[in-house]
């Protein structure tokens, strides 16, 4: 059986976002793609649980413009996925078709024992994809992650609900499980990771490989927006009461969120 | 249009959030269905019937969590109730489970909504992307069903309308057996959870020594806060990570935040710059939070403070 890791790329936290000027999206010329850092931590674990569960390969899977999403899927390859698939497309989708194509894709390639990903993309904060991608595969997923104990097909985990939380699941795999942080600390590739990573094999499929459309979108991001200016801020002067007094009464009495 | 409304229920209570949902719907004249999965008593059928629940389905069974089997559920009900739209209050919970039924009932789902416009029978929310650095209307191209979770506190709260709940009772699905929940730890707080707290005090290596953050906790309580952190303090092992706002780490909306020694990292501003009033206390007047902040006082965090917490104390 193989591992699947799905990695996004997305902008940089530091990236500076501006708006197309017809509002459909963002320029996306002068910014910096990264791994989306929920992602780390499945290509950490996927590389933790190869041995354990005795799996023959971990594939790294990507969906994006080939051009950009090629460093992220190096860096996974450079840490320690075997293979890189690579969905090539340059369209907007909604997650469900991006699932369905993600599913088509591992379906392909062959034998999935475990699906990993990161909770959640830091662009969209969709929080979709481990649930998605659970759902047209069939298979049981758990998101959330923070500990995962694998043997043959059982999956003990771990993950954190609110207010701090744990619950725990027994899962019967295959099964695709989302991570977040806690459940590892990411690997930084080896320069002779960097430099193997650069012959490893990499399968490229079009959409249309994969009887997926974009028309097949139910929904679209439109009309971006920069969030209003905030007002400048109010800096209190003065003694340590007078800033105190000041505080107060400027909650109570102009913010009047007391 | 008609609303299947997803009522959750925490510490056997259903979530002051899920009101808002439930007034929203009301004020637009929508026909509601409401639901509740697992946990179910007394005093969440009185809550019913103070917030103007007027019909509502309870799915018993087992109370703890099954992502498949409460998604099978929520679908039956979906398709049953012949809902279009269905609404729910962002969540750890809300969010699995909606993105899972999606699949299930064939619908179009859209987390973190902070708005949620009516024209007509035309539904277009807004969502905030990169971490709120831009917002996007979602357009829906199908008459697919709509699965649209709210983040708490954008939309008006609940209001107390007293009406007599119509309750019919279901068994909750058991059929899904891979997976198999094993158990629950406590929470390690009893407060409103951060992503849904209404102030929060948060503390940052300022503190400079984990035992100090007892005074965010002073501050906390007499506000009736929930405490959040940076990462910093979080990866140094003086709070749980479960407390860290920001990238990685919690969303947050509070109409309140109080950011204490917190310099303001652009991954700690990702994750609280929602706020409605944010409130900067640093001894460093150059701190990148203070650009952030609605109100700013440059000073001793150890002096600063005490001083705070006594006079919330006076005042409130």
């Amino acid at each position: 059986m193989n591992i699947f890791v799905c990695v996004k790329q997305v902008p940089d936290t530091e990236t500076k976002i501006q708006i197309k000027d017809d509002k459909s999206g963002i320029k996306t010329d002068s910014i910096k793609w990264v791994v989306n850092p929920y992602d780390e931590f499945a290509i950490e674990e996927a590389l933790k649980l190869k041995t354990s569960l005795g799996a023959e390969k971990v594939y790294a899977v990507t969906l994006g413009p080939q051009k950009r999403v090629q460093d992220s899927l190096r860096i996974a390859l450079a840490m320690g996925a075997d293979e890189g698939v690579v969905i090539d497309s340059e369209e907007a989708m909604d997650t469900r078709t991006t699932a369905k194509a993600l599913a088509e894709a591992i379906n392909k390639t062959g034998n999935p024992g475990l699906v990993l990903t990161g909770k959640t993309a830091i662009d969209d904060n969709s929080a979709a994809m481990v649930q998605q991608l659970a759902g047209t595969l069939s298979f049981p997923h758990c998101t959330n992650v923070t500990k995962i104990e694998a043997a043959d097909s059982t999956f003990k985990v771990e993950r954190e609900i609110e207010g701090g939380a744990k619950e725990s699941f027994e899962i019967t795999g295959p099964c695709v499980l989302g991570a977040t942080k806690g459940l590892n600390n990411p690997r930084y590739p080896s320069l002779p990771g960097i430099m193997k990573a650069k012959k490893k094999p990499v399968t490229v499929h079009t959409l249309a490989d994969l009887g997926v459309s974009p028309s097949d979108s139910g929904m679209r991001f439109t009309d971006y927006k920069l969030p209003a200016e905030k007002p400048a801020t109010k800096m209190l002067e003065g003694d340590v009461d007078a800033q105190v007094d000041q505080l107060v009464d400027l909650l109570k009495n102009e913010a009047k969120v007391l | 249009m008609k609303a299947l409304i997803f009522l959750e229920t925490n510490n056997g209570k259903i979530k002051k959030s899920s009101f808002e949902l439930v007034k929203w719907c009301a004020d637009n004249n929508i026909t509601t269905q409401s639901v509740i999965l697992g946990d179910f008593n007394d005093d969440i059928k009185t809550q019913c019937e103070t917030y103007g629940v007027e019909n509502l389905t309870v799915f018993k069974g087992d109370t703890s969590y099954s992502p498949l089997n409460w998604a099978k559920s929520l679908s039956e009900e979906i398709s049953s109730s012949s809902a279009n739209l269905v609404l729910g209050s962002s969540s750890v919970l809300a969010t699995d489970l909606f993105s899972r039924a999606s699949i299930i009932s064939t619908g179009n789902y859209v987390n973190d909504c902070t708005e949620l416009n009516l024209e007509g029978d035309k539904l277009t929310p807004r969502k905030p992307l990169y971490a709120g650095k831009c917002s996007c209307a979602v357009e829906f191209m199908n008459e697919n069903t709509k699965f649209v979770l709210m983040r708490p506190n954008q939309l008006p709260s609940g209001e107390e309308k007293s009406v007599s709940t119509n309750i019919s009772e279901k068994e909750l699905s058991n059929s899904e057996a891979s997976v198999k929940a094993t158990g629950v730890s406590e929470s390690t707080s009893d407060k409103a959870d951060l992503t849904e707290a209404n102030i929060i005090v948060s503390g940052g290596r300022g503190l400079k020594e984990a035992a100090n953050f007892k005074l965010v906790e002073d501050l906390a309580n007499v506000l009736g806060a929930t405490t959040g952190a940076s990462r910093a303090i979080t990866d140094d092992g003086w709070v749980p990570h479960s407390m860290q706002v920001g990238q990685t780490g919690k969303t947050v909306a509070p109409s309140l935040y109080i950011a204490c020694g917190i310099s303001g990292a652009i991954q700690h501003l990702a994750g609280m710059s929602g706020s409605k009033v944010i409130v900067a206390i640093n001894n460093d007047p150059d701190a990148p939070i203070f650009k952030k902040s609605t109100y700013g006082i440059v000073g001793d965090l150890f002096e600063v403070m005490p001083k705070l917490t006594e006079k919330f104390k006076s005042v409130l």
